[in-house]
Order: C-alpha cells, then sequence, then structure tokens
C-alpha cells in the first residue's frame, strides 16, 4: 500500500514558538488516521500543513508522494476536501452553492454541479429538495455539518481532512453523526485525517490512532494498541473515557 | 403669495436645477466608487498602504469646502469654473467613507470564512469577489450612502463656482434676504438626501452588475460635459447687483452680436471671479474700480475716480491681459449702514457722528470687508471706531437681515443696495472720504477683444447708461418685489434704448 501523505521531521515554528515540532509518520491510501491531543498540542497545524495553508518551517511535508512546496496551493487544495466546524459554510450562498462551490471553481458544466450537489447531499442524508435552496443560518448545527461533510466530497478528493468537524454539537447529534460518518467512511472508501479532543470519537472512527501533545507526535497506533502506550498523555486520555 | 404658490410658480426651474444637482452628485458619487472600492480593496492585501490613502483621505474630509473650491479653480485640467471643479471637490469629499468603509467591510470578513475558502482552493481573486465582498457588502454600501448624503449637502455650495445645482437657490436667497427662495434651493436638497438613502439601500439588493453598469453610463454623461465650444462666458459675483449686472451685459452681448453667451452668475466673490476670469474660465464680468485697485492688485486706495480708473486700467492691461471698458455710472461704495430710527434718535448723519456710539453697539461685517485693505481695519482706525467686542463675521447678504432684527447695530454694505430703503435703514455720509471709489466697470479678456471686437463694442455702449438710482431701483426690484432678473435687465435695456 502507498503512502498517499508523508511526514518527513516536519517542525512549523511562529515567531521562534514550535507549534509543531520534528513530526514524521505516514498515511497509507484509504486509511483513516485520528490524530487525538488537548487544544493547541498542534492537531490543527498537522491538518494545516497537508494542503499548505501552511508551510514547513523546517523538514518536508508529501502529498501524492510530492512535497506540497512544489504542488501549485490551488490545484492541491482542490484535492483535499476540508471539514471544519459550522462556521466554515459560506452564510451568502445557498446549501446548494456552498456544496457545489469547489466544482463550480473547476468550471464543470452546470447541470453535473447540480447532479453532484444532489448525490452529494443525499449522501449525507439531506433531501435536495428540501435543503437546496436554505441559507446556513437556516440550518440546526447537524444540518450545517453535513452540508459541511457535502461540500467537502463535492470534488470526490482524494483525501479528506477534518478538523473538528463534530465538536459543537450537543452529545446526541454528535453520536449519531458519528454513526453514519462511519459507515460513509466504509462505503467512500477515502483517505481520511480526522482531527478530535475526544477520545471515543477517535475509537469510534479511526484505523489508527495519533496521539500529539505540546507539538509532538508520541504515538501512532492502532486503536487496539492504544492501551499498551506507556505515556502519561495516553493514560490522561484513557480515564477521560473511562 | 403663499410659499407653496411661490414654490409652483418656479416649478421648472426647481426641477431643471434639482436634475443639475443630482447629475453632480451622481457623476462624483460614480468616480469616488471607481477609485474609492478599488483603493479600499488594496488596502486590504497590501496593509503598509492602508496608513497613508486614510491620512489622506481624512484631510481632505476637514478641507472647508468653500476653501476646497477656492483651491481648484486656478489648477489647470481638473479646476476652473463649473460642473467639473465641483465633481472633482466632491469626489473627494466621498473618498473617505468609501474607502474606508470597503476597507473595515473587507477586514471585518470572519477570519474562519475566509481560511475555508482558501482550504477549498479558491485563488485570492475569487475569495475576494466571491466571498469577501459579498459579505462585506452591508458595510460598503453604507460607505456610499453617507459619501451621497454628505455629497448632495456639499453640492448646493458647488454653486459658488457656478456649477449650478440647488444651491443657486440658497446663495440667491441668502443675497436676497429672502427665506422663501434659500427653501426653495434647500427643501429640494434635503428631500434629494433621503431619497438618495432610502434608494441605495433598496439598490444594495441587487448590487454587483449594477453598480458596473451604472458606472459606464456616467462615463458616458462625463464626458460631453467637459467639451466647450465658442462662446462667451459671462460671470458675476453672488450678490444681487452683480447678479443683475452679469445678466446685464449678456443680455446687452446678445442683442448687439451673434456671439453665444453663456451665464456663469452668483460665483462666490471677488476672488473667485478674478482666478476664474485670469484662468480663462469666464470672459467678462463687472467690476468695481476699488476693488481691483485694492483687493486684486494691492495698491493703496485712493479717492480719486478718475486716477483710480486709469490706474487699474494700465495694470490690468499689462499685468493681467484683462481690459477695463467704460465705467457704467454710478459709484457702489461701501456703506456704513445703521437703522434709520437709531438715526434719528442720536441725530447720526455721518460715520464720524457714529463713533460716540460704537462703544455700544455691536458690529456685523462680511467676510469680505473683514479682509480687505480698504475694509474694517482702515475704516476703524480713521473714525476712531471702537466697538466692545469683536464684529460678528457672517455672509454680507445676512447681515441686512441681522441689523434690522437688531442682532448686530452696524453693517457695512452697498450704497446701491435696495434693501436699505426696504428694510428701514439708512446710510451713514463717509465725511472723512475713507471708502475709495467703486466705479462699476465691465470687464474682459483681451483674447476675446481681438476674437470678438464686437463684444468689446457691445460692453463700451454701456457706459454711463446707469445711476445710482436707477442701480437701486433695479435692486430693489429683485430684492424687494422679488421679480425676475431677466425681466428687470430686459425692460432697463428697453426704457434706455
Amino acid at each position: 500500500m502507498s503512502n498517499i501523505v508523508e511526514f518527513r521531521r516536519a517542525s512549523f515554528a511562529i515567531n521562534g514558538r514550535a507549534l509543531l515540532d520534528d513530526v514524521s509518520f505516514n498515511v497509507a491510501t484509504g486509511e483513516t488516521i485520528v490524530l487525538l491531543g488537548r487544544s493547541g498540542s498542534g492537531k490543527t497545524t498537522t491538518l494545516k500543513l497537508i494542503n499548505r495553508l501552511l508551510e514547513p518551517t523546517s523538514g518536508d511535508v508529501l502529498v501524492d508522494g510530492r512535497k506540497t512546496t512544489d504542488w501549485d496551493p490551488i490545484r492541491l487544495r482542490r484535492r483535499i476536501g476540508y471539514v471544519i466546524q459550522e462556521i466554515g459554510l459560506f452564510p451568502h450562498f445557498t446549501v446548494a452553492r456552498n456544496v457545489g462551490l469547489v466544482p463550480t471553481l473547476e468550471s464543470w458544466s452546470e447541470d453535473r454541479v447540480k447532479q453532484r450537489v444532489n448525490d452529494m447531499l443525499a449522501l449525507v442524508g439531506l433531501e435536495p429538495s428540501r435543503f437546496g435552496s436554505r441559507y446556513p443560518r437556516e440550518l440546526s448545527g447537524g444540518q450545517r455539518q453535513r452540508v459541511g461533510v457535502a461540500r467537502a466530497l463535492a470534488s470526490d478528493p482524494a483525501i479528506l481532512l477534518l478538523d473538528e468537524p463534530f465538536g459543537a454539537l450537543d452529545p446526541i447529534t454528535r453520536s449519531e453523526m458519528q454513526k453514519e460518518f462511519r459507515a460513509l467512511q466504509k462505503r467512500l472508501g477515502k483517505t481520511m485525517i480526522f482531527v478530535t479532543h475526544d477520545m471515543r470519537e477517535a475509537f469510534i472512527l479511526g484505523d489508527r490512532i495519533g496521539l500529539m501533545k505540546d507539538g509532538r507526535l508520541l504515538a501512532l497506533v492502532s486503536a487496539d494498541e492504544f492501551g499498551k502506550v506507556d505515556h502519561p498523555e495516553a493514560k490522561a486520555f484513557a480515564e477521560s473515557c473511562a | 403669495m403663499s410659499f407653496f404658490d411661490f414654490m409652483w410658480t418656479r416649478r421648472s426651474e426647481i426641477l431643471l436645477l434639482t436634475l443639475e444637482h443630482v447629475e453632480i452628485v451622481g457623476i462624483s458619487i460614480l468616480a469616488a466608487c471607481v477609485i474609492g472600492l478599488p483603493l479600499g480593496i488594496l488596502m486590504t492585501r497590501r496593509p503598509a498602504v492602508s496608513r497613508p490613502v486614510l491620512a489622506v483621505a481624512n484631510v481632505l474630509q476637514t478641507i472647508p469646502s468653500l476653501a476646497l473650491f477656492g483651491f481648484l479653480i486656478p489648477l489647470p485640467l481638473i479646476g476652473g469654473i463649473g460642473t467639473r471643479t465641483a465633481v472633482v471637490a466632491l469626489v473627494l469629499y466621498s473618498l473617505l467613507p468609501i474607502i474606508r468603509n470597503t476597507f473595515t467591510g473587507i477586514s471585518a470578513v470572519d477570519p474562519a470564512i475566509r481560511e475555508a475558502g482558501r482550504a477549498m482552493g479558491m485563488t485570492d481573486g475569487q475569495l475576494l469577489w466571491n466571498v469577501e465582498i459579498p459579505l462585506a457588502l452591508g458595510v460598503i454600501f453604507a460607505g456610499i450612502r453617507v459619501a451621497t448624503v454628505i455629497a448632495v449637502g456639499v453640492a448646493t455650495i458647488a454653486a459658488a463656482v457656478g456649477a449650478g445645482g440647488l444651491g443657486t437657490f440658497i446663495f440667491r436667497g441668502v443675497s436676497m434676504v429672502d427665506s422663501r427662495t434659500i427653501l426653495a434651493g434647500a427643501i429640494p436638497a434635503a428631500a434629494l438626501a433621503l431619497i438618495a438613502d432610502f434608494g441605495l439601500g433598496a439598490l444594495q439588493k441587487r448590487f454587483t452588475r449594477l453598480l458596473s453598469l451604472v458606472c459606464v453610463i456616467g462615463f458616458a454623461m462625463l464626458v460631453p460635459s467637459c467639451s466647450s465650444q465658442d462662446r462667451i462666458v459671462v460671470g458675476s459675483k453672488n450678490f444681487t447687483e452683480q447678479v443683475i449686472l452679469g445678466e446685464l451685459v449678456a443680455q446687452q452681448i446678445e442683442r448687439r452680436t451673434s456671439v453665444p453667451v453663456e451665464r456663469k452668475l452668483n460665483l462666490g466673490g471677488t476672488l473667485i471671479c478674478h482666478e476664474a476670469m485670469t484662468a480663462g474660465q469666464i470672459d467678462t464680468y463687472v467690476e468695481y474700480t476699488g476693488t481691483g485697485l485694492t483687493a486684486i492688485l494691492k495698491e493703496p486706495p485712493s479717492n480719486d475716480s478718475m486716477r483710480v480708473l486709469e490706474t487699474v486700467r494700465g495694470l490690468y492691461k499689462t499685468r493681467l491681459g484683462i481690459e477695463w471698458t467704460e465705467p457704467l455710472g454710478f459709484n457702489n461704495t461701501f456703506a456704513i449702514i445703521v437703522r434709520k430710527a437709531d438715526a434719528e434718535a442720536f441725530k447720526l448723519k455721518t460715520i464720524s457722528d457714529a463713533a460716540s456710539q460704537t462703544a455700544k453697539w455691536t458690529a456685523g461685517f462680511g467676510y469680505e470687508f473683514m479682509e480687505r485693505q480698504d475694509g474694517y481695519a482702515g475704516l476703524a482706525k480713521i473714525y476712531n471706531l471702537r466697538f466692545p467686542g469683536q464684529p460678528r463675521v457672517m455672509d454680507l447678504g445676512l447681515t441686512y437681515k441681522a441689523v434690522a432684527e437688531r442682532q448686530v447695530d452696524v453693517i457695512a454694505g452697498n450704497s446701491t443696495d435696495g434693501l436699505i430703503d426696504a428694510l428701514g435703514l439708512t446710510v451713514l455720509e463717509d465725511d472723512k472720504r475713507y471708502f475709495p471709489p467703486y466705479d462699476a466697470v465691465p470687464l474682459v479678456r483681451d483674447a476675446i477683444v481681438l476674437k470678438h471686437p464686437e463684444v468689446r463694442q457691445a460692453l463700451r455702449e454701456l457706459g454711463g447708461m446707469i445711476s445710482a438710482d436707477q442701480m437701486r431701483r433695479m435692486n430693489y426690484a429683485v430684492d424687494g418685489e422679488h421679480k425676475d432678473v431677466k425681466e428687470v435687465v430686459k425692460q432697463f435695456l428697453e426704457s434706455v434704448k
């Protein structure tokens, strides 16, 4: 299995302060990695290095075997879906326009965009005829999050980056979304890198779990092996779950 | 005549001036958008630019409007007399709210939304047009609305540089001391501001395409208004007698020659008329010998009217290329004016008599009188006038009303002013002959004399035609009886023919 994303001793510092410190790992095609850690541990920085919203200050990040700094950033980002908390939707676009954004930027024909939007909305469980013409403010938090996922999937990207997508949802909705997302994951078989601070969520969704603290990747292991990780941070997360 | 009748009889003029007003404001705001919106956007991309740009726009905003017009008149291309100058000034005033709101509106877009756009692979241009501008549109539009309302107000002052618009009524009303005429300009201007604000609010909903369309139309309108042709431009200062004399000169040229005449009456004062003459923006206006001598040439005052005329004639010819034709026949000297009741009570006939009373008086003078060599300072010295406080400085036209309503006790007006009798005022004699002679004489640029000698001939024909008495009567016909200037002048020319 080839590595679709590779971190090679990548660091990122801003004003001399390291947000990410000498991180190396590989992500295999089709795999789901969950990055687990507290706020400020470097999870979001890791994601932004992949789609070149940030560039490593030392080391390299490779996508499809090419350094991100060698990619045209626009082309790179359109191959990578990005889901953030509900605020990432454009408030002045309808749901359909939000979902169809990247295909439109890629100059797909109008009919094809429309078809794609309908498929994606149906995929995330929103009836296109009912929701397509609404604005984000007219939706519930859970519905907005589904739209966010549909938007990220619309251009059929090889990689999906998800930054605490369910973080702002109430516990019941979050639990439903996690289950649905798990099913969706199986169906689509895409490479996903998912950031969360919720241990339970990491266990439900991750093939492997990467534990982060203070800009370092402490461990990257399968869910079964997570219990064996000998680090106080791992124990702290395990306890948070008990 | 009720106010409504007054407005109704002038409806066509009100409509015309309102349209002029709309045109000036419309073109200005469009041009300000064309400059200000890109500048505001550039500032969000190059933060280093934002400080100097905002500083300059701020300074422009603080220049008093009449002063700005004064600066612009002598400038080539953007200056001069008329619509173009007014548009340039209004554009400069409108820039600040437009630039600032564009900048703040775009800067205030939620960074998370901007990042989401970037993460999805939007280019900077796509982010700007599809996300940032639409989200900032409310704030940007608020800036345009503020700019428009300000421009509607400032545009009334543009009448002082001959740009027309509703300010024409206001200036005329102030010089005639007629509040109905002022309201005929002020009410439509206020209505216009409200309508513009409301209309832009409605427009906001269907913005983007529309703006570019309107821009094109605006420029198409601007181009023909800049073109010029062979014609004589007649100017005048902004008080009744000057407007009458301007009209008189215009009608005289029209009836004696075939050269087309354009009127730029009601310009904002001596210096503006003079600047306009030297810049070739107007070709002729009526000036007074004493004013030419002291205010323009900065020569010491003199009491000999023949010598004054010879001096100004010689110096204007050599220094400025402007010809003084023949004196019209009356001397409009400054007049120190008090209420007739006061003059009778204290037995005042001369300014010397008044010196004993001034310690109890408040004086009200126009701006020019305070500044001029032959104005207030010299007068107070020669007659030993001592006032308890500084004179109240106000528009010349307002001084008559102020003295009649007892807000001030003595003013400096013009000896030919029709309002003197109408408001129950009287002129104190200049017994020490302080004021130099102010014989009214039509001026004409040498360039016009060369090109159209028949115009000079027509102006010379007016020599000695108007006595002080006749001038006062014409002034009163306009100021006191609210007759139309054109009609008054026409009747006069027919009566002396």
